[in-house]
């Protein structure tokens, strides 16, 4: 067997996208490096060297990337892609960033495999190259298996915290279940540990399932819904107050749109079965998505939609656009946030305050009393 | 009496009203915040005391406008709410079968849409300054007309000079080009109003059915520009409730009464002596991580050095967040 690179490869943070790379890369005997948490510093410093007029994923991860090259990374993997949305040409600009400020480092940009699945294989042989593809391939296979596990756990997360008797304590119970999956390293041992986990997240904590809770769906652009960081922990901050979340994509659905098995995600058949009423085509990134999910999240008798998207996105804007007509239709509340670099928290916390209020009101007026704050709903 | 006390502390006026048992107001203070809450807050209180022909006894205090959670400390609030509720609420008090809410105060706007009286949509706008007061209040000045002779001006002009009201920016070059072709005063104040009122519902009311009855309430509504102009761009007839310019106040003061209605708890007013507190603010940086998050702190002095802190926020996370315990959980 060759030796392994030396290359100390590092990647964006983005949610629990961390968890599956560690976890491949560990498989692979690659050295890595995480970059560090994002704070305001790592969107200070991806915002100096950023285009103006691009959108907050691409100022933050570029935040990522020279963060993890200060720290010691020399190889910056980012994902590429082809859609008619500008993430698809942000490796490239971000290389081209990082060149221009001096920093010696290679970058592996990794393109969907549908723009050619052995060139999608090289890459990560590029990354190990003293494996074989067969093996490399069958190590990410495992990897992405389980990730979908870790994001069933972070799912019922999202759904369990309404619950929660003690404020904390499913986040607890979640860090402590994604513990016990990490050290799974056979088909079989992650099967199995991921059981474990998800019962550790019901019974570790003491909940009320009796409780009135609100249902609220988020849906948008996929770096705002899955990075608690640019959202403000916008998930946390709900399921605090007694809302049940669920959240339209998921890290492995994000990976892998085109799957079966999606944790929250929709195949290209049921994004078409539920938005070809307001859209019937695809504008680019998850434009067409948010409005599907808005629907099925309507027919699945959610109280509210919260759609986050960043300034200046093309797809969310169309979608911004048409989500109005949508919810008239349906019936639905629905907030769209849109966040940049200078959004205050305030702001965002009084509107889903009042979005809030609006649920619980309607909810009342529909079990016919007028009565605009519930027992339960506290003070905000 | 029995009675209870709304506070609506916006950035530009501060706002107090005391209601009666049966919500009818009794006593009421408009006057600017000037950057100072807390100051603000306790010489209102103060003010507001003195505006009672009899005694009041506080039953619940409701605080709601973008310092609710300083002012909810500060005099003991039992209902700290966000200003959407509390203008909603109080809208539909002034008018029972009330479709629209247009609330256009000093930095922010806010349309709000109600059906059987209850909310069912609303956006707000605290990013564009060209569709709040604050657009008024500059071009008057720029005018030298005072902001309280401006709905009157307006009122005599027979048309309005089209100004552009997408951005402030532009509408100042704008009227400023106006003026110096020589078109009237009045046309161009009342063509501000226009500019201000098309910025609101391109922007903020944007796909969202303004149905009557439309209530006019904020600040700005003390302007008989802007009801002509929002009449004619609606061709609908707007109500401008009677007290237009603190209904924030009022719907809070409601929130706090259908709180306390519902629980046994007695309110954590501090008294309209409040006042007589001594608070300090003071400020740190976290040093827990990178973020560096700026901690706010409220003391209530009690001779000791750093006070009885009854309050902490700011940060990004909640490690140092201390809520003031006298909030009623409802």
């Amino acid at each position: 067997m060759a030796k392994p690179s030396e290359r100390v490869i590092t990647i964006p943070r983005m949610g629990t996208l961390q968890l599956m790379l560690e976890d491949m890369f560990a498989r692979l005997d690659v050295k890595y490096i995480m970059p560090p948490p994002s704070t305001a510093k790592t969107l200070e410093v991806g915002v100096r060297h950023s285009p103006e007029f691009s959108c907050l994923p691409l100022k933050v991860t570029l935040g990522n990337f020279i963060e993890a090259i200060e720290a010691g990374a020399d190889t910056c993997l980012m994902a590429g892609g082809c859609g008619p949305c500008r993430f698809g040409y942000y490796a490239q600009v971000q290389k081209e960033i990082t060149k221009d400020l001096g920093y010696d480092v290679d970058w592996i940009v990794l393109e969907p495999p549908k723009k050619g699945f052995i060139s999608f294989l090289r890459t990560f042989k590029k990354m190990a190259p003293h494996r074989s593809i067969r093996y490399i391939w069958r190590q990410v296979l495992i990897s992405f298996e389980k990730a979908r596990h870790y994001d069933s756990i972070e799912k019922r997360l999202l759904h369990n915290r309404a619950y929660e008797l003690e404020v904390g304590a499913s986040e607890k119970a979640y860090t402590e279940a994604i513990d016990i999956l990490r050290p799974a390293v056979s088909k079989e041992e992650i099967a199995e540990l991921a059981e474990v986990a998800l019962k550790h997240m019901d019974e570790s904590v003491a909940m009320d399932k009796t409780k009135d809770v609100l249902k609220v769906g988020i849906v948008g652009e996929f770096f705002m819904l899955l990075e608690p960081v640019v959202n403000f922990d916008i998930e946390k901050w709900l399921g605090e107050r007694g809302v049940m979340v669920d959240r339209a994509v998921y890290t492995t659905d994000w990976i892998a749109p085109s799957l079966a098995n999606q944790v929250g995600g929709l195949s290209k058949e049921e994004v078409s079965k539920y938005a070809d009423k307001y859209l019937s085509h695809t504008v680019g990134g998850d434009g067409q998505q948010t409005i599907a999910h808005t629907v099925l999240y309507v027919e699945e008798g959610f109280d509210g939609i919260v759609h986050l998207m960043p300034f200046t996105c093309m797809p969310e804007t169309i979608a911004k656009s048409i989500l109005p007509k949508v919810s008239k239709d349906l019936d639905i509340p629905l907030l769209t946030l849109v966040v940049d670099e200078q959004t205050g928290k305030a702001g965002f916390i009084t509107r889903l305050e009042a979005m809030l209020d609006m649920m619980w009101a309607r909810r009342a007026a529909k079990a016919g009393h007028d009565d605009w704050i519930p027992a339960g709903a506290g003070t905000h | 009496m029995d009675g209870y006390l709304g506070i609506d502390v916006g950035s530009v006026s501060t706002n107090l009203v005391v209601l009666d048992e049966n919500e009818e107001v009794v006593a009421k203070i408009y006057r600017r915040t000037q950057g100072k809450p807390i100051e603000a807050v306790q010489a209102g209180l103060t003010e507001l005391e003195d505006l009672l022909t009899e005694p009041v006894n506080v039953l619940g205090v409701g605080a709601t406008g973008s310092a609710r959670h300083l002012t909810g400390v500060v005099v003991g609030a039992d209902a700290v709410r966000n200003e959407i509720t509390a203008h909603a609420m109080a809208a539909r008090h002034a008018q029972p079968d009330v479709r629209t809410v247009l609330e256009i105060g000093g930095q922010d706007s806010k349309v709000i849409v109600l059906q059987d009286g209850i909310p069912i949509d609303f956006a707000m706008n605290t990013v564009c300054a060209a569709g709040t007061g604050s657009f008024l209040d500059h071009q008057s000045s720029r005018l030298g007309i005072p902001i309280e002779e401006f709905g009157g001006i307006a009122m005599t002009a027979e048309r309005g000079s089209q100004i552009a009201g997408r951005c402030g920016v532009f509408a100042e070059s704008d009227m400023i080009h106006k003026q110096q072709v020589g078109h009237p005063t009045n046309e161009i104040v009342y063509g501000l109003c226009q500019a201000l009122v098309r910025n609101y519902l391109n922007n903020l009311a944007k796909g969202k059915d303004i149905l009557a009855p439309i209530v006019f309430q904020g600040g700005v509504a003390a302007n008989e520009g802007m009801k002509r102009a929002f009449e004619e761009a609606l061709e609908q007839e707007v109500t401008i409730p009677e007290h237009f310019n603190v209904m924030g106040a009022i719907g809070s003061a409601l929130l706090a009464k259908r709180i306390m209605s519902r629980t046994d708890n007695t309110t954590h007013f501090k008294g309209f002596h409040s006042a007589d507190f001594e608070y300090k603010t003071s400020s740190f940086g976290c040093a827990a991580c990178a973020n560096s998050c700026e901690i706010i702190q409220i003391a209530q002095e009690d001779g000791s050095e750093k006070g009885d802190v009854l309050a902490r926020w700011g940060g990004r996370c909640d490690k140092w967040d201390l809520a003031p315990t006298s909030i009623t959980q409802a």
